[in-house]
């Protein structure tokens, strides 16, 4: 039964998609030609990536609300970097944005595993605790684009085979995401984790580790879009990305990711992301000030999960409960 | 481990056991360590500043936190009964837009404060109608909302701000009763109270623990769960309105990023207070010691020039410390015993 709501809901959200992109393109043509469907995409990148570790950390019954503040903090320590060593090649820079990332996800993911502290109070505090970071170690200050080597900015920019670099590892991510989904024992452990716990130790699977290792996946593609974001908009400061927690929780939601763990699909988050940056890039074509994308967001997500509700009713309040459960 | 013992060793205070007397009960205490804790913070402080005593000083110290308590409140018995509301800032921002609005329109102190509350009123109404009629988790609603009442404050304002409220509705955030103590002051206290016998003293106060332990249980033992519930959303609507007249009368000007991320600062008070973010136990006068400690270390913290945003790391350490130390705690002991 969930299976085939489950495979509907992907559908009617690939038709809500195309309806919209009908919508517009009636108005303004322009929108929907290949060339400004990709400029969407590779504006929607970030997104993408991030929906998908948020994606695996909901899966697992908890939430990650310190992403954006991870982006943020690992984005600006890169750029620091990059000030004072310009001549550090990418892909280091790379592997310390990664790692940096991982970093921070594996506290949220400690403190969930070893303490059962809820996953909403941990990345709540997580999430002001590395803003303030970026404070303490910025004092408040900018990097911008002249401090920046030009390979540092030029990397998410480049392009290969048509799409920029920036584009391209958001579509790797959706491959590395399918995989790891479908093919791996980690990928299952999410599901079984989030869709019954206790079955799941029955099973012979660590609960807490589980969600610990979606916890340092999420930080992870935290961190690479940290650097990512820093490089593209070549600028660095304290508040870069704020409040974009909320969008990424917001199309995981609008991609049937259950917020009771245990329910969701790499196209669905995909779509969920999607279907943001579309209504995102739209907002300035159809002359609506950016102003209301926040409320839109906010309406997408009550919508949504109001709209996935009629697949369980009873789990109200999975995540505030979910210390009890984990053994 | 029953779910009883685990949640009274997660927040490091017992759930009343009739074979205790009350002495034993209170000097095993949260709020008597809390209470210690405040002590000191008010002692270090007076000897961290010479001006600190002053009696004006205190009374400017109290509004760091009578606004945010004013929410704890409610949102202690909202989180007692199993659920939270992120939504609490943003609830703040649309109010006071609404007020800013209404004061273009030319409209009187009295009814600015009446649209204040509606509003809230009306907000805590729309998330307690989606968490109970629909079914919905109340994270994840309140988030959604949490975005929706600030976007529509964004919507109305973008970049401007309104200002140009009238004189007599400076009174209820820079208003003062009887010589050092500020009307809002006297509005904490009186809520405190308020909220202290609703929560202890009253058959409503009982239906949210009983919920809060045991949500099937209260429903067999026929209390309307999610009327209770629905109350509680409309309870702490409702502060959220007041805490939004507070605010707006005293900064005298409405912008869409007013009280912006106090969401955290509210709920690390309640949990300061000891009351279990699983639900199910927790006392008012936690949270109100818990609100003086948390008003007088940022008050001291501004006392020594520290900014704003370090102070915010310190409240997002201090909500993760003050759940995870008893359970630290737990965990050395129960190996020691092993």
């Amino acid at each position: 039964m969930t299976l085939s709501f489950f495979k509907s809901r992907e559908g009617i959200l690939g038709a809500a998609i195309l309806a919209l992109l009908l919508a517009i393109s009636l108005r303004f043509p322009a929108f929907v030609a290949p060339s400004n469907l990709a400029s969407v995409f590779n504006d929607t990148a970030p997104l993408i990536i991030l929906t998908l570790g948020q994606m695996a950390v909901i899966l697992t019954r908890c939430i990650d609300l310190s992403v954006a503040a991870n982006l943020a903090l690992t984005g600006m320590i890169v750029a620091m970097l990059n000030t004072m060593m310009p001549e550090l090649p990418i892909p280091v820079i790379l592997l310390i944005a990664i790692t940096l990332g991982a970093l921070m996800g594996l506290v949220n993911g400690l403190l969930v595993w070893k303490l059962n502290i809820p996953p909403i109070v941990v990345t709540l505090g997580t999430m002001t605790i590395y803003r303030g970071i970026i404070f303490l170690i910025s004092d408040g200050a900018w990097i911008n684009a002249h401090e920046m080597s030009s390979s540092f900015k030029a990397f998410p920019r480049d392009i290969v085979l048509g799409l920029p670099v920036l584009s391209w590892i958001a579509i790797i991510a959706v491959i590395g995401f399918v995989v790891l989904i479908g093919r791996t024992s980690l990928g299952r452990a999410f599901f079984a984790v989030g869709g019954n716990p206790h079955a799941a130790v029955y099973t012979g699977i660590n609960v807490g580790r589980t969600q610990c290792a979606a916890f340092v996946l999420s930080g992870a593609l935290a961190g690479l879009t940290g650097y990512l974001w820093v490089a593209r908009y070549a600028v660095a400061y304290v508040d870069i990305a704020g409040g974009f927690e909320l969008e990424v929780v917001a199309a995981c939601v609008i991609g049937g990711i259950s917020i009771a763990g245990g329910i969701g699909s790499v196209a669905g988050a995909l779509m969920g992301a999607l279907f943001l940056g579309i209504v995102k890039n739209a907002l300035p074509v159809i002359n609506i000030s950016p102003f209301w994308q926040l409320a839109i967001s906010g309406s997408a997500i009550i919508i949504a999960v109001a709209f996935n509700a009629t697949s369980n009713r009873a789990k109200g309040r999975v995540i505030l409960k979910e210390a009890e459960h984990a053994t | 481990m029953s779910n009883a013992e685990a949640n009274s060793q997660a927040t490091g205070r017992r759930i009343p056991d009739r074979l205790r007397t009350p002495l034993q009960r209170f000097l095993a205490s949260w709020e008597l360590l809390l209470l210690v804790v405040a002590i000191g913070v008010f002692v270090v402080n007076s000897f961290a500043s010479p001006y600190f005593l002053d009696p004006w000083n205190l009374s400017d110290a109290t509004f760091n936190f009578t606004e945010k308590a004013l929410i704890a409140f409610a949102m202690a018995l909202l989180i007692i009964s199993g659920e939270i509301d992120l939504s609490v800032a943003s609830i703040i921002a649309l109010a006071s837009t609404a007020m800013g609005f209404a004061v273009q329109m030319g409209v009187d102190t009295s009814l600015l404060v009446l649209i204040g509350l509606g509003v809230g009123l009306a907000c805590g109404a729309f998330n307690g109608f989606l968490v109970t009629g629909f079914g919905l988790p109340s994270i994840v609603v309140t988030i959604g909302t949490m975005s929706l009442f600030r976007g529509v404050s964004y919507i109305v304002l973008g970049d401007k701000a309104y200002t140009g409220y009238p004189a007599d509705f400076a009174y209820f955030g820079q208003g003062y009763v009887w010589w050092v103590i500020s009307f809002e002051f006297l509005l904490f206290a009186v809520m405190a109270l308020l909220f202290a016998i609703l929560l202890h003293k009253t058959n409503f106060g009982r239906a949210v623990y009983v919920i809060g332990n045991n949500p099937v249980g209260a429903l067999f033992s026929g209390i309307r769960v999610k009327r209770v519930k629905f109350a509680l959303f409309l309870l702490t609507g409702l502060m959220s309105g007041v805490a939004a007249v507070c605010l707006t009368s005293r900064l005298g000007a409405t912008r869409p990023s007013i009280a912006f991320g106090w969401e955290l600062e509210v709920v690390t008070m309640v949990v300061l207070g000891g009351i279990n973010i699983l639900g199910g136990s927790g006392t008012i006068p936690g949270v109100v010691i818990a609100a003086f400690v948390m008003g007088m270390v940022t008050f001291g913290f501004g006392l020594l020039n520290v900014p704003g945003i370090v102070m915010s790391i310190f409240i997002g350490l201090l909500l993760i410390a003050v759940i995870a130390l008893p359970r630290i705690a737990r965990h050395i002991l129960a190996r020691r015993k092993a």
